[in-house]
């Protein structure tokens, strides 16, 4: 049984559709993302979750529970790092680990996850005084501390420096390898490549794709980039004849530049055997989740 | 430890950490009586005020002003904050409602105020020979009542203010009429007739006029009392009403 369930989810403010008819479920132990330009409905959808919003339409489970009947049964199980929120400023890291510790039934130990987050040594530390990425971290730590199933993380990176960012990615896998669900709602393709299992990508309040990171990028046409200076001009008509070809450029130092795929690739290797052209420069880069979702939400607007 | 009481606990050290409050609730008031009290023509007896003194009279004041730093001007702010930050928010995603935490600064602030009362009063007593209450439980109901009336206005400014900025301007602006029916800036006793019956209906004028019957020796009048707590309880209901958790 899936453990997050959300189907036909609607939510509008002031009329206007902010969640319109999003659907998805996630498995026990996957990370799942929900990635969307600013303004999309993720976090929305992830209120609605949380509790902290009621739908308009539409349903939502947590394990099997609705998160506004059964508020408390829901808080026990779902960990929360909310997207803008802070806690007291004169308030200790030490202090706020114990307090939220205080709040569930079996909460895990708060030691060892200071240790994990690399918090031990602020502990003393008041929540003011913190840098972004310490308070981050302590949010994640608070989200963690009930021992829960599934968490989610909003926006879990967003004003961390790159150096950070990585660093939150690692603990982030530290976590799935310790079996607790994650959604990760985020705009950042890079994060949402590196961690998760499985991405509905959300547009105007809409799921618009959900696959694997790998499938999307795959199912994106011109998603593998060839760039090469060939040793003599090739005739066009042979280039055009290339299978899964996107699109073909050319630049002015005679750089030649062709979007396709693996395929792509192969055929142009033995064309340009054939032809005895020797490709100086050749690189091949593979596309990014990025090109995939620019032409995903690009399509709908 | 159950997590209500972790809860107070936390709220109680922040409370300690915050130097302007404590200055405010706890120290001015009885600073205040200390002042006045050195002055000579505080302690001479006035037969105007029926052969009372002056210091005498402002030892129910300070005690008073005590109480409506903590409710009207400590604590909402506090309470502001925590919705404007999404402290409150946090909360309410996990298995505590975020009602405990407005509890435990309604509780707090309150103590604070109540303490700072009693500190007035020995401080009166010891150094300037006020003497105790003559009627000690009534009194005390005024008192409580008076804290009561307090934090329920403390919270409905929280509530209707939409930010902490605006919060704070606010209680400054209300915290003028409230000095000046409570006797801050001079006695009751002294104002015209006509005057004193329009205070007698402001939550801490009639609180005042209560605390004041008290201190001579009576149970306060029911009108005054039921004053102060009409007021709390239509507060009350306002805070409840309007209160946004965020």
């Amino acid at each position: 049984m899936p453990i997050i369930e959300v189907s036909g989810l609607r939510k509008s403010y002031g009329g206007r559709p902010v969640v319109d008819g999003v659907s998805f479920t996630v498995e026990e132990g996957e990370i799942f993302g929900l990635l969307g330009p600013n303004g999309a409905g993720k976090t929305t959808t992830a209120e609605c979750l949380e509790g902290l919003r009621v739908p308009d339409a539409g349903e939502v489970r947590v394990a099997g529970l609705d998160p506004i009947a059964d508020r408390e049964e829901v808080t026990r199980i779902l960990g929360v790092q909310l997207q803008e929120s802070e806690l007291q400023p004169k308030l200790t890291v030490r202090e706020a680990l114990e307090l939220y510790s205080a709040f569930y039934p079996a909460p895990a130990g708060w030691r060892p996850l200071a240790a994990m987050l690399g918090l031990t040594d602020r502990l003393d530390i008041r929540f003011g005084r913190l840098s972004g990425g310490q308070k981050q971290r302590l949010f994640i730590a608070l989200a963690l501390i009930g021992g829960p199933r599934v968490v989610v993380l909003d926006e879990l990176t967003t004003g961390l420096d790159p150096r950070a960012r990585r660093d939150t990615w690692e603990l982030i896998e530290g976590v799935r390898a310790t079996g607790v669900t994650i959604l990760l709602v985020t705009h950042f393709m890079e994060e949402a490549q590196r961690l998760c299992d499985r991405i509905a990508v959300i547009d105007a309040g809409r799921v618009v794709a959900l696959d694997t990171p790998d499938g999307l990028i795959g199912h994106t046409a011109g998603s593998t980039v060839i760039t090469f200076l060939p040793s003599h001009p090739i005739d066009a008509a042979d280039l055009a004849g290339l299978p899964a070809v996107a699109s073909i450029t050319h630049a002015g130092n005679g750089e030649t530049t062709i979007a396709g795929t693996d395929q792509t690739v192969e055929a142009l290797v033995s064309l340009l055997a054939r032809r005895q052209i020797t490709a100086h420069r050749l690189r091949v880069t593979s596309g990014t989740l990025n090109d995939a979702f620019l032409r995903l939400t690009d399509r709908e607007s | 430890m159950s997590a209500s009481i972790a809860v107070l606990r936390a709220e109680a050290r922040l409370l300690t950490r915050e130097s302007g409050s404590i200055f405010w609730i706890v120290a001015f008031p009885t600073l205040l009586v200390t002042g006045l009290g050195l002055v000579p023509s505080f302690r001479a007896p006035d037969p105007d005020l029926g052969g009372l003194r002056l210091v005498d009279l402002y030892v129910p004041v300070a005690a008073l002003l005590a109480v409506m730093m903590a409710g009207s001007q400590a604590m909402p702010p506090v309470l502001a904050s925590y919705r404007e930050h999404g402290i409150l928010r946090r909360m309410s995603t996990t298995p505590v409602r975020p009602l405990t935490l407005l509890a435990a600064q309604i509780l707090l602030h309150s103590a604070a105020a109540l303490g700072s009362s009693i500190l007035v009063i020995a401080v009166g007593r010891l150094f300037f020979g006020v003497s105790l209450p003559g009627h000690l439980p009534g009194y005390a109901v005024a008192l409580v009542l008076a804290t009561l009336a307090a934090m329920a206005l403390g919270a409905t400014v929280a509530a209707l203010a939409p930010n902490t900025k605006v919060c704070t301007t606010v209680d400054t602006i209300i915290f003028f009429p409230m000095m000046i029916s409570a006797g801050v800036w001079g006695p009751v006793q002294v104002l015209p007739e006509l005057a004193r019956r329009v205070v007698e209906f402001t939550p801490f004028g009639a609180a005042a006029q209560a605390l004041d019957q008290a201190m001579r020796g009576g149970w306060p009048d029911w009108s005054l009392l039921g004053v102060t707590v009409a007021w709390a309880a239509v507060l009350i209901g306002a805070a409840a009403r309007w209160f946004r958790w965020q």
